[in-house]
């Protein structure tokens, strides 16, 4: 066997299925079909999945009925283009429709996709048959998510959150979209056939109802379908807010090296003093704290004088057979290493330590615990961060590796409609950059001048 | 909120206790200042339970209430959630000594239903104390409980005391499935010891009648507030009402990837590789001479069983690798199969190490399970890590799994639950698959050595594991090496 050094190891082994890092989650693609009415959270659902089966390593894409009918439209008048005796609108609306699971096609079939989440209503039977047709034609295997909601408080809400928004309200005032809208809502409910526990016994579903007090799973087909349930179940809608930060400065941090299980230099020290304070102010209501299995990170937790809990899945990057060295230590041992890294920082491994790739995959139960919960501070490190902060802020692979994480600052996660808002508060104790940012040339016979670019300054 | 009172209980734990997955202590390389100062506030994972959970299993009999009953213990146990089963048919049978027939379940029969009603209530009791006084965090109680008045019962109890309560209902109306439980499980119960099969089949198929009279399901509206999860026919449909908590996702997660198809797993080491033989742990390298031998053995053996659909796992280290490429069939590679990482120990002879860290080689044979080598892993941390492939393992059929010493004992502890203290010493030796096959509530184990020498690399726990202990005790057990 040719040696499995860390940037070879996709391409090592000649055996039949990929050497990948990860179980092989699919082996034909997965069609996720979202069912319900207007307003039941199926965008807030698909885009939230798509996030979090692109982070775990599954390439998704979402595929919005809604957006193929406004540029068709171009403008959207008013309810009645939704209403049933429409013809033309039933007409144009098909077309929609089906030039999106044309894109769904190209998507799962060309372009290397594993899953599609088709969003729309699809409340008739008729319409679930012909997506139905179509995947078993391409197949694909097919797993619908319906949301049913009676709860008027709820719906006002995702209107109020999303719909007002939208660019077909931009030239309403809030009165008359919500109007609208609730009209819009009323053209489908006469057609709704929701998913049937005799009719569509089976078929593969999850029926969501209000939102998430009750599930209904019907025929789990695979690993996948088995981990998009899970997530699922585990999200929630309740208002809440997620803090990031890293440990404060540490020994190690001033002096340039990586890794290491050092405590804080007096100005971490202070840091911890500083968070404990903003935690106070922010009053958050029972916050939970985690940390890693460090060192610096408990030490920084322990100021805040409040119970928290560790995670070894915390832990920072493990950096293998250059953990505690300098860049320029490993710019001298290992050049080659240095420069495989920087040409695929996401996937590349330490000899002997971890990669991002390996990273996102132990913190993803931390994750799946992070949607549980409701207000939670996390003191970790970096690299854990950076995963982190991707998985929320719906950041690529190539770019993880790369976002900013200073120390001495907390992002502060907010969801709001689609996403999430972040608010950056640096809490005025300076520490030193321990951010490289990937260097220009970054082949592995570079001069070591090259190499060691992008160095933050340290002792 | 304070999971511990005092300061010096907290450090007691701290030092001493069993932790479940993911409660985390602090490192045990943290200076001692560190130590004293981390002591007040440090959790002792809120994460699986803050107050403990009831499970409570409904249905009528054959549904599969006390094989589900069972495995969940057994996984719960696994990934360190102290978990009981509290089987009421028990308490009967303890109670009424010998069974005569069906009609001591009929509703009609009041003496009976005192005894019953007894026996519910013990059971309760018992759970009350396994709570309070043997640190359980879940108890499974194992009954049909199918009218809304025992389950009230139950409900009353655990709002008395506290205890959180999760309803587990098997509803099952496929007369085959029925059938298969009563001639799997049934017919061997100390009830029917003395009858034959037709009569056993018989009087059970009547005690079923008797509780179907009074079997109230949950109901989708007045048991709205409940926690729950209803299974339908095996798995093929599922309703789940207001998880509460973690551990009640962490079940219903399990629960919703089990199935019962017959399958059979294989687990084997990899070959015997070059650091086997020279008597060092961990690292990653090949296959010896005789670990090719045993590639090439282990593919005659898979291809004699004629497995269908089988799938093969390994790790990413080499040796595994090696094993399955002499395969010739597809396989798959998991990180989380990955030996136990020996830290600072890693390559090292138990000689070596008694004679760099005789410190933590002692401190290693005083919790072979808790301890974890400095910058390395304990086997608590591998089952934390392994827990992915073990609900994997849930879901597929038959699967080969090629892996290493330490992380098959954890496997295999799970399939044949086993306890913390006896999984780091149970036997995997090289080159020997163990078959395992589930049968009625457990796991037949049947090993095949596949006839190519190998060094053994079983170390049994010592007579003296004191840290002050003389060279020659520490290496009394190391097995022989080159």
């Amino acid at each position: 066997l040719p040696p499995l050094t860390p940037a070879a190891l996709s391409v090592t082994c000649t055996c039949f299925s990929e050497a990948r890092v990860k179980l092989c989650m699919t082996n034909c693609p997965t069609l996720i079909v979202m069912v319900g009415l207007p307003a039941r959270g199926k965008t807030y659902i698909s885009k939230k999945l798509t996030r979090y089966l692109n982070w775990i390593g599954v390439p998704t894409k979402e595929f919005n009925v809604g957006q193929y009918r406004r540029e068709c439209l171009k403008i959207y008048k008013n309810f009645e283009f939704f209403r049933p005796d429409n013809e033309e609108g039933l007409k144009i609306r098909r077309q929609c429709a089906l030039s999106a699971l044309n894109d769904v096609r190209q998507y799962l079939c060309m372009e290397g996709g594993q899953v599609a989440v088709f969003d729309a209503t699809n409340t008739t039977r008729e319409r679930r048959d012909t997506i139905t047709r179509f995947a078993e034609q391409n197949g694909f295997k097919v797993f619908f998510v319906e949301s049913v909601c009676e709860d008027p408080d709820v719906i006002a809400e995702n209107i109020v959150q999303v719909k007002l928004g939208s660019p077909d309200y931009i030239d309403c005032n809030t009165e008359e979209a919500v109007a609208d809208f609730m009209k819009r809502i009323k053209c489908y409910e006469n057609s709704y056939q929701p998913l049937d526990e005799g009719l569509d016994r089976e078929l593969s579903y999850i029926k969501i109802m209000d939102v998430g007090r009750r599930y209904l799973v019907n025929r789990v087909l695979d690993h996948i379908q088995s981990r998009i349930v899970y997530y699922l179940m585990n999200i929630h809608i309740t208002p809440r807010s997620i803090y990031l930060c890293r440990h404060g400065e540490s020994d190690l941090n001033v002096r340039g090296r990586i890794g290491g299980d050092s405590g804080l230099t007096s100005r971490g020290k202070e840091y911890a003093k500083s968070l404990g304070h903003f935690i106070q102010e922010q009053n958050i209501k029972d916050l939970k704290v985690w940390t890693s299995q460090m060192k610096r990170t408990i030490q920084t937790a322990e100021a805040l004088a409040v119970p928290y809990e560790q995670w070894k899945a915390l832990n920072e990057i493990d950096a293998g057979v250059c953990e505690e060295m300098m860049y320029e230590e490993i710019q001298e041992h290992f050049p080659l290493e240095f420069a495989l890294r920087d040409q695929d920082k996401y996937r590349y491994r330490y000899p002997k330590g971890e990669s991002y790739e390996d990273l996102v995959q132990r913190l993803e139960p931390v994750i799946m615990e992070l949607e549980r919960q409701e207000n939670v501070l996390v003191i970790c490190h970096q690299a854990v961060m950076r995963c982190l902060l991707a998985y929320f802020l719906d950041k690529s692979a190539e770019e993880l590796p790369y976002l900013k994480c200073p120390l001495h600052t907390v992002l502060k996660l907010t969801p709001v409609a689609y996403g999430c808002k972040v608010e950056s508060i640096f809490l005025n104790v300076e520490a030193v950059n321990t951010h490289r940012d990937k260097p220009e040339n970054v082949d592995i016979s570079r001069p070591t001048e090259e190499a060691l670019l992008t160095v933050p300054a340290h002792q | 909120m304070r999971e511990r009172g005092s300061l010096s209980a907290a450090k007691g734990a701290l030092l001493a206790r069993q932790h479940v997955v993911g409660a985390e202590r602090a490192h045990p390389d943290a200076p001692a200042e560190d130590l004293g100062s981390m002591v007040g506030t440090c959790l002792h994972f809120s994460l699986f339970t803050n107050s403990p959970t009831v499970i409570v299993m409904v249905g009528l009999p054959a549904r599969g209430k006390t094989y589900i009953s069972k495995k969940l213990a057994r996984y719960l146990n696994w990934i360190g959630v102290n978990t009981a089963v509290f089987n009421l048919g028990q308490y009967r049978r303890e109670a009424v000594q010998t069974y005569k027939n069906y009609e001591f379940f009929r509703p009609d029969n009041e003496e009976a239903m005192k005894i019953r009603r007894n026996c519910a209530s013990n059971a309760l009791t018992d759970i009350g104390a396994y709570f309070t006084k043997e640190q359980g965090q879940v108890a499974v109680f194992d009954a049909t409980n199918t009218t809304r008045e025992r389950r009230g019962l139950i409900l009353s109890f655990a709002k008395e005391k506290g205890y959180k309560v999760f309803f587990v209902e098997s509803v099952c109306d496929d007369p085959d499935i029925i059938e298969q439980n009563i001639m799997q499980v049934k017919l061997s119960s100390p009830d029917y010891e003395n009858c034959d099969k037709e009569e056993a089949l018989e009087d059970f198929l009547k005690r079923i009648e008797c509780y179907k009279m009074t079997y109230v399901p949950l109901d989708e509206e007045k048991d709205r507030h409940l926690s729950y999860i209803k299974i339908f026919n095996v798995g093929s449909r599922y309703l789940v009402n207001r998880v509460q908590d973690h551990i009640q996702s962490r079940i219903v997660y399990y629960l919703m990837n089990i199935h019962v198809t017959p399958r059979s797993i294989y687990l084997s080491r990899h070959g015997e590789s070059d650091l086997n033989l020279l008597g060092r742990i961990g690292g990653d390298s090949g296959l010896s001479t005789r670990g090719q031998m045993y590639a090439s053995a282990l593919a005659a053996f898979v291809q004699s069983q004629s497995i269908r659909d089988l799938k093969v796992w390994t790790s990413h280290m080499k040796r595994t690798i090696q094993t399955a490429e002499a395969l010739g069939v597809p396989y798959e590679q998991w990180k989380a199969l990955n030996e136990i990482d020996a830290g600072m120990c890693e390559e090292m002879t138990y000689e070596e190490i008694q004679g760099h860290h005789p410190e933590e080689f002692a401190l290693r044979d005083q919790d072979k399970y808790r301890y974890r080598y400095p910058k390395g892993e304990s086997y608590e941390d591998m089952v934390h890590r392994l827990e992915p492939v073990i609900m994997e393992l849930e879901r597929q059929e038959n699967v080969l799994v090629i892996c290493h010493q330490a992380v098959m004992r954890c496997l295999l502890a799970y399939f044949l639950d086993k306890s913390a203290d006896e999984l780091p010493y149970l036997r995997c030796p090289l080159h020997t698959v163990l078959k395992l096959t589930p049968v009625a509530y457990g796991c037949k184990v049947e090993s095949i050595f596949l006839n190519v020498q190998a060094v053994n690399t079983h170390r049994e726990k010592p007579p003296n594991v004191d840290i002050n202990r003389k060279t020659e005790d520490a290496l009394q057990t190391v097995p022989e090496h080159v």
